[in-house]
């Protein structure tokens, strides 16, 4: 009997992560890290922002956003250290540092969402 | 009867040599790769940038304000640029990857690549647009 991988698993969070990343970060950092900022656009005011996070699909969307590309981001960030560095001997450790990483933002991401009122 | 001796198939594969740390930084494909890879830690630190967010809107409008102010920090606007260069190079290239990843056949023909990509694109702007309507104020 061979041991079951739980690479599969992994790979479908890389991927649904990557997606999503891919769709939705430029636009989000592309404002808040520059337009906002730099004033070419308005910042949208407090009430209209926390307006639009009251609603659950929008809480929804964004914990997905979080999850998933963390998830998506320790998947890859792995086999960086793997391939790029070649510590493939410190496997293990290098697997719980990400997606551990990954789990406790996943946690933290939930936590501060659940809390905005 | 003896046993037979031990056998053991002849593997010239066995031998490799040891490559160095550094060997993506001897061709250009290479280096993109580990370029595309590192886009994982720009992905990483805008999930850390939302969630700094999220949290400054849950304690209040002060803390929003506060936020806005930091992101107007000329070292956190260039350090935005560099990490939003290397998230389009990401979108980009996953985009790009679909059609190699799952080919589409029509009648038993490949569809062109780009033909695949596209919906890609297409998602991506339409998106993109009504973010940026919602954060005009949605209506």
């Amino acid at each position: 009997m061979t041991k079951r991988s739980n690479e599969p698993f992994l790979w479908s969070l890389f991927s649904s992560g990557g997606m999503i990343a891919a769709l939705m970060v430029p636009i989000l950092l592309f404002l808040f890290g520059l337009a906002f900022p730099l004033g070419w656009i308005e910042a949208p005011s407090y009430g209209s922002l926390l307006k639009l996070i009251a609603h659950p699909l929008t809480r929804l969307a964004l914990f997905a956003v979080c999850s998933l590309s963390l998830f998506h981001g320790a998947h890859r960030f792995r086999f960086t250290l793997y391939d790029g560095l070649q510590i493939k001997h410190l496997n293990e450790l290098i697997a719980v540092f990400c997606y551990g990483g990954a789990l406790a933002g996943t946690a933290l991401a939930a936590y501060i969402l659940w809390n905005i009122s | 009867m003896k046993q037979s001796p031990a056998y053991t198939l002849y593997h010239p594969k066995w031998y490799r040599k040891r490559v160095s740390t550094w060997w993506w930084t001897e061709q250009w494909r290479s280096f993109k790769f580990i370029l595309r890879e590192l886009s994982s830690l720009a992905v990483i630190y805008f999930v850390g940038l939302l969630l700094w967010l999220l949290w400054s809107l849950g304690q209040g409008a002060e803390s929003y304000r506060d936020f806005l102010e930091w992101m107007k920090e000329p070292w956190m606007i260039a350090f935005n640029v560099i990490a939003l260069i290397f998230v389009l190079y990401h979108s980009i290239t996953w985009f790009n990857l679909a059609p190699k990843a799952m080919p589409v056949r029509v009648g038993g023909k490949r569809l062109p690549e780009w033909m695949v990509a596209a919906p890609n694109y297409v998602v991506w702007i339409a998106l993109s647009a009504v973010i940026v309507w919602l954060m005009l104020g949605g209506d």
